[in-house]
């Protein structure tokens, strides 16, 4: 069964010196890593966490904004001693941002620098000499596969890319290699582990998709919010924080057109506890609601769902 | 039948979830790569490998519970290999052997008798106050015999019994109990206090009756193999249910589906159309710019790329059975409204009404299309459609305004409660428009049936498009642009 481990695969496939050490030894051992790094993980986020390690896939992370996409990266990075390295998507994102690009600047000043008398040979020389690495500013993609040092590759906020620069991504992370035609071929160095994160505002392409486990975060439950709340919000109590993610999912409930994010909840949490609350009333909620809701709308929506009339219950 | 992991793709795909052959292999690998007994890791590492869309995980949910009820999965070999025997036998062996807590099921039955109504109601309770998941699977399990009244081999769905055991529980005087042992004395004054303790009552009682379903589905399993009560319950993907006859809770999964739907073709739309942004060179207008630099053709002039964009005038009856085809259509073409040079909107029952000012200066369409129905001025004489009277009423005051521009849309069931049809006036309308769409949210079937008379309108418009689905509507609204 051996001969279908998949990680033994690829690092055959690309000639890698000895397979990179598992990292994490079961999905509860992500769990506790994580929480050791403030990132509150669940059953899914650690499952596919382990499963990646495991697999050598990248995770294509989604889910609304401000749900710990990015934080968990992070976070995973941390917990296993690597370096994070992150490439920031937007649309306009080409290979001179992602890949490698020439330092023209450093070129120049070596070709005035040299002065070639203009012998064809001189040239020659001085081209070798200014195509070489020295010269080349490597960029997030090409620095994680050939880093020696652990990393973690942080792919984030990807669905802003052109379908041109996803394609050049996914090819990086099928080959796992880099050919610059000036240099040749670049191999990996090793498997970094890979998070791409998403908000889901482009359907992605299906190749992309089939390559990465895919792994959706949604809004936590009130008890990881919770946790979550206490472990980012110093000096606050488990009463007054079991009582926001409490409001926090209410307010989720009601048919809002933005629904508060976990960076909101901890916001407001934040603001509770300079205010010196202890407990969340009716005067408090109004008053800092427009904390957790961005839209005037909502936060009437709000007010009168929430804290207007109560109806008996039926 | 191969194996369990491939009958189980099957059923995926069956439900409409596209599963390509290199995510089954994944699937395969990381059940070789992981621990089986472990039954959540298990789910989550199918998950992601076999599903790629947030929106489809609720029809993945219901399908792994089916084909996974209470089975621990002993070895790879199990779920892989091939069986000689049929698959659903193996399902209902694979049940019965495996099952820790499912054992006492057969006895249930005789135990619950000691228990009377009383005594189960306060089971409940005290498992729901204490959050208590051991004592609440039990309290489920003794809700489910006591009251489901399942019968062997009755081809009824899950929601028959849940139905009927639910009915017997009284949840809402379980909430109403919940929700006051939360609130201490003082604190009962409070309008946020008391909400609160009302909404944690009411999740409380959505893990109870997610335990009965559990429990039910279960059972329901043992009795008729995971293979047959998959498909007795696949449920349609949120993009594939059928707007007309969607129920609450459907409905607000439409309503979930829309904004990213539209969302995700607005940047389609936009993406395609900037990589398209130039046509080919127009020779007389750069020659014409090259005098100014010497008859140096510095600065190439471009044709327009496509022809320009179309004028979109939507009609559509917003009358109670359609009303919500027409919100969907309304917000998903005023999603894309920088596609089109122009878009109008006018909505009818027997009167109609112009209400393209309501989208203007809004980000988010759902805003005007929430003020429609107070804001729009519809009803002219009963309140049922009139389709031939709104037409004519159109006809009157915008038939001028038509030209080879506007493409025009007509959103309805063209059910006209026998009323005259004024076929006449969509007909002069073609005549004056690019083009004339109509869009029906029934089955072709039932078209012409009863009061319909979609094949009065039908010989003057350019097509009549059944279009039932969000992703069917997705589609057409797509192609306009
Ligand atoms: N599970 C969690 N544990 C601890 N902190 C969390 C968790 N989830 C979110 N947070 C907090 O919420 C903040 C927002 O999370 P993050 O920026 O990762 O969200 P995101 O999903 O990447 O959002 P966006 O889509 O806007 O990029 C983080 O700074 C982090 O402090
Ligand atoms: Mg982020």
């Amino acid at each position: 069964m051996s001969a279908l481990d998949p990680r033994e695969e690829l690092a055959q496939r690309l000639g890698l010196l000895h397979l990179p050490p598992l990292r994490f030894d079961s999905p509860r051992d992500v769990r506790e890593r994580l929480a050791q790094h403030d990132y509150l993980s669940d059953d899914s986020i650690a499952s596919v966490t382990f499963l990646a390690d495991r697999l050598a896939k990248p995770i294509l992370v989604e889910g609304p904004a401000g749900t710990g996409k990015t934080a968990l990266a992070k976070a995973v990075a941390d917990s296993i001693g690597a370096r994070l390295i992150r490439l920031q998507c937007y649309e306009g994102l080409d290979e001179s941002k992602a890949l490698y690009e020439w330092n023209y600047r450093k070129q120049l000043l070596r070709i005035q620098a040299g002065r070639p008398e203009g012998s064809a040979e001189e040239w020659s020389h001085l081209e070798e000499d200014i195509f070489a690495e020295e010269f080349l500013l490597t960029r997030p993609l090409l620095e994680a596969i050939t880093a020696t040092d652990p990393v973690v590759l942080l792919i984030d906020e990807v669905d802003r890319v052109e379908l041109e620069t996803e394609a050049l991504l996914l090819e990086i992370l099928s080959e796992y290699q880099v050919s610059i035609p000036e240099l040749g071929t670049v191999k990996a160095q090793q498997i970094p582990m890979v998070f791409l994160t998403s908000n889901n505002t482009r359907e992605l392409s299906e190749a992309l998709k089939r390559r990465c486990l895919y792994l959706y975060v949604g809004y936590p439950d009130v008890e990881r919010e919770r946790d979550i709340i206490l472990s980012r919000v110093p000096g606050i109590s488990t009463a007054l924080a079991e009582q926001i993610a409490q409001v926090v999912r209410s307010l989720r409930m009601l048919d809002l057109k933005k629904a508060p994010s976990v960076s909101e909840t901890l916001d407001w949490a934040r603001t509770l506890v300079v205010l010196g609350r202890e407990e969340i009333g009716e005067a408090d909620a109004t008053a800092t609601l427009h904390i957790l809701l961005k839209y005037q709308s909502d936060i009437e929506r709000a007010t009168k769902e929430l804290l207007g009339r109560s109806k008996p219950v039926a | 039948m191969l194996n369990l992991l491939g009958d189980f793709i099957g059923e995926l795909r069956a439900a409409g979830i596209p599963v390509s052959m290199s995510e089954h292999v994944d699937s395969a690998r990381a059940m070789e790569a992981i621990d089986l007994s472990d039954r959540s890791l298990v789910k989550n590492s199918l998950a992601a490998t076999l599903v790629k869309d947030g929106d489809h995980m609720p029809v993945f949910n219901t399908a792994f519970e089916v084909f996974f009820a209470n089975r621990s999965l002993a070895s790879v070999e199990e779920m892989l290999n091939a069986e000689d025997e049929d698959s659903d036998e193996m399902t209902r062996e694979g049940a019965a052997g495996a099952s820790g807590p499912g054992q006492s099921r057969g006895e249930g039955g005789g135990a619950s008798s000691s228990m009377s109504a009383q005594e189960l109601a306060d089971l409940l309770f005290r498992a729901l106050r204490d959050g208590n998941r051991e004592a609440l699977r039990q309290a489920a399990n003794e809700a489910v015999t006591r009251y489901a009244g399942m019968e062997p081999g009755r081809p009824v769905g899950g929601t028959y019994y849940l139905y009927r055991t639910l009915r017997n529980l009284e949840l809402d005087k379980l909430e109403e109990r919940l929700s006051q042992v939360s609130l201490a004395p003082g604190e009962s004054e409070d309008v946020l206090v008391q909400r609160l303790a009302r909404d944690e009552a009411r999740a409380r009682v959505e893990m109870l009756k997610a335990e009965i379903e559990r429990e039910i589905r279960e059972r329901l399993v043992d009795d008729r193999g995971a293979q047959a009560l998959a498909k007795s319950v696949r449920k349609p993907l949120p993009e594939d249910l059928d707007v007309m006859h969607a129920n609450r809770d459907e409905m607000a999964q439409l309503e979930r589906a829309l904004r990213p739907l539209s969302r995700k073709l607005a940047v389609r739309l936009a993406r395609r159309r900037r990589r398209r942004h130039r046509g080919p060179i127009d020779l007389r207008h750069t020659v014409r710019r090259s005098l100014s630099t010497g008859g140096v053709p510095i600065d190439l002039r471009f044709k327009p790329p496509r022809p320009a964009k179309p004028e979109i005038i939507v009609i559509a009856d917003i009358s109670g059975s359609v009303a919500s085809f027409a919100r969907f259509t309304l917000h998903l073409v005023h999603a894309i409204s920088s596609q089109f040079s122009k878009v109008r909107s006018f909505v009818f029952v027997d009167g109609l009404d112009e209400v393209s000012r309501l989208f203007e200066g809004v980000d988010d369409p759902s805003e005007a299309v929430a003020r429609i129905n107070a804001e729009a001025d519809v009803i002219a004489f009963d309140g049922h459609s009139d389709y031939g009277r709104a037409f004519l009423t159109f006809h009157e005051r915008f038939a001028d305004q038509i030209t080879k521009r506007s493409t025009i849309l007509i959103l309805g069931d063209a059910r006209n409660n026998y009323h005259q049809a004024h076929a006449e006036v969509i007909a002069d309308l073609k005549y004056r428009a690019r083009a004339v769409y109509w869009l029906n949210p029934e089955p072709t079937s039932y078209w012409d049936s009863g009061d319909s008379i979609v094949s009065q309108y039908a010989p003057y418009c350019d097509k009549v498009i059944e279009c039932r689905t969000l992703r069917q509507l997705e589609a057409f609204v797509g192609e306009l642009a």
